[in-house]
């Protein structure tokens, strides 16, 4: 039954034009089955549309989609089961309970079997921490409730891909953290995640891989070590003897370096052995109060990709 | 194919929301009031009546009560039914997308074919729990202020109160029928919006300009297609033998609205992307 390839969504081509403007430009992801994938892009660029044309909601003007090895829109009935999703913010009926919006959107799928129903909306209600809001109802709840109840919603049976479009929305710091530690545990299940975001730290914090969208089109994509890599690593070292100091890092092989009182910063490469470092300035017998090595900051590397402007792009 | 198109797990779910609103309730509630007040105000006023006055029957109700509930329904029939017909109907696909619980709904997967049976099956609940909320508030107040008795039919025989009672049950069910046509029209046109109240009022302009088509006499070709056409002839039941001809033309009637209208909404359905 799993006969799927290393892919759990592959999009080739895909676009979507409302009227002459392409809100979708013909982008291919290739999400790889067991990871956290990243869809950062500025708001308006494209990402929720293309999520509905996965998902089946929308139909793509061209291009070819493949979920968990199912042609998508053909197959769709058969590989929605396996997904749940979180698509454009949370929708729920508000004058019912929470937990009898989620017997009600579980009824709606005709695969689930009706007699643990009641069962898997309750451990879904846990999950997201709604056990006790469970029988109120849901025009009482706060935006962050709502936020829960559709995670709860994507949660009701056991899936194999999960699609959240920025869960984290209107979250306070920690909801934002309960639902990041979730997806984090989700994805030690096994269970791929597409989301989507516009926070990079986010991205940051969850992902293994990412695509950046901008203005309907994919700017960079691959894992998050790859994007990395694009930058340049640092290495932050604080220490009571600045000439010393540099001439061990002369030593060492890295020469460019600038320094900022008792602290030099110099460019490296990202393999650098820096306990080895540590031993050569102690022998020396300098003393250490700070020694790290600085990733590239990726978000220099995705504002120079999307650019800086608060200007909606189109 | 059945299982495809129809679900009983998912029927009972839609019927819950309907009933868990506060606005059909409410609306139950005011289809209940009409034979309350039309019943009250006669009560108040019986000897002011002259016979004929009035509505049809009105003068009947003061003699016997039973003749409440179909009077009530001959006043409902043009506007009030069809009003609370087009806020149900109006609002089943509109209102999943106007709350955007349609997405989820489809990405469940309910599948479209489904989703519109359940909904329109609904409807037609509604429509049944409608007009017998009605005949039954109005046997049950007219019993409280009027005699009761064998019932006079149109056609001068008299029938016993249970055959009365299942007269009553009959007209109910006819109205239901007659409203079939309405609910599918209504259901098409709530896939046209994510704006409940715009198919709502489409729905109940349209129950209003067919009925405006039906009494010019210069478009009588048209009048026994459109959906309103037989909406009061449900009167025949009140006759002894019951009178056929019309309430059959009227069963084939809507059944066909309800295939070109069912049609449509699926076509639409089907090929919509839902963006809301």
């Amino acid at each position: 039954m799993k006969a799927q390839g290393q892919l759990a969504i592959e999009t080739v081509g895909l676009e979507k034009a409302f009227g002459d403007q392409k809100a979708v430009a013909g982008i291919s992801l290739s999400v790889p089955r067991g990871s956290v994938f990243g869809f950062l892009g500025p708001n308006g660029s494209g990402k929720t549309t293309t999520i509905r044309m996965m998902l089946g909601l929308a139909e793509a003007t061209k291009g070819q989609i493949n979920l968990l090895g199912y042609e998508i829109p053909k197959k769709v009935a058969e590989v929605l089961p396996k997904v749940g999703a979180l698509v454009e913010g949370p929708a729920f009926y508000p004058y019912m309970s929470g937990r009898n919006n989620l017997i009600r959107m579980d009824s709606a799928d005709r695969n689930s079997n009706p007699q643990t129903r009641e069962q898997r909306v309750d451990s879904a209600l846990e999950r997201v921490g709604l056990s006790n809001a469970a029988k109120k109802k849901v025009h009482a709840y706060s935006l962050g409730m709502k936020q829960r109840l559709g995670l709860a919603n994507a949660l009701l049976k056991p899936r194999e891909l999960l699609i959240l479009d920025e869960p984290t929305n209107g979250l306070d710091p920690q909801g934002t953290r309960e639902v990041r530690n979730l997806i984090r545990s989700l994805a030690a299940e096994g269970i791929t995640i597409f989301l989507s975001s516009h926070l990079l730290t986010e991205i940051e914090q969850l992902c293994s891989h990412v695509a950046v969208m901008r203005a309907g089109e994919i700017v960079a994509q691959g894992s998050l070590n790859e994007l990395r890599s694009n930058g340049q690593t640092r290495l932050m070292l604080v220490v009571d003897q600045v000439a010393e100091a540099k001439e061990v890092l002369k030593a060492a092989g890295i020469s460019k370096t600038e320094t900022l009182g008792q602290k030099l910063v110099s460019s490296v490469d990202r393999e650098l052995d820096v306990a080895k470092l540590n031993k050569a300035l102690v022998a020396k017998n300098i003393a250490v109060s700070e020694l790290r090595l600085e990733n590239p900051s990726l978000e220099e590397y995705f504002v120079d990709l999307t650019g800086e402007g608060f200007e909606v792009v189109r | 194919m059945f299982a495809r198109l129809f679900s009983a797990s998912l029927m009972l779910s839609e019927l819950r929301v309907m009933f868990t609103r506060r606005r059909t309730w409410a609306m139950l509630a005011a289809i209940a009031m009409i034979p309350i007040l039309l019943a009250t105000a006669v009560y108040l006023s019986a000897d002011q009546i002259a016979p004929g006055e009035g509505p049809p029957f009105l003068d009947r109700v003061t003699q016997n009560g039973l003749f409440t509930g179909f009077t009530a329904m001959l006043l409902a029939m043009p506007l009030f039914l069809p009003l609370t017909m087009s806020v149900v109907s109006g609002d089943t696909i509109a209102g999943e997308a106007g709350l955007g619980t349609l997405r989820y709904l489809l990405i469940a997967p309910v599948g479209r074919a489904r989703l519109l049976v359940v909904k329109y099956l609904a409807t037609l609940v509604f429509a049944l729990v409608g007009t017998f909320v009605l005949m039954i508030a109005g046997a049950i107040i007219g019993a409280i202020l009027f005699p009761v008795g064998p019932v006079t039919l149109l056609s001068g025989d008299v029938i016993q109160i249970p055959e009365a009672l299942g007269r009553m049950a009959i007209v109910a069910l006819y109205t239901t029928v007659s409203m079939m046509g309405m609910l599918a029209l209504g259901l098409f046109i709530s896939t046209l919006t994510t704006i409940p109240v715009g198919a709502m009022t489409g729905v109940l302009v349209a129950s209003g300009v067919s009925q405006i088509l039906d009494n010019l006499p210069q478009l009588a070709w048209l009048h026994e297609w459109l959906f309103t056409h037989y909406w009061l002839d449900f009167a025949d039941i009140l006759r002894q033998p019951i009178e056929l001809g019309s309430l059959g033309a009227n069963v084939i009637l809507q059944l066909g609205y309800v295939a070109v209208f069912g049609a449509l909404a699926y076509g639409r359905l089907a090929s919509k992307d839902i963006l809301s």
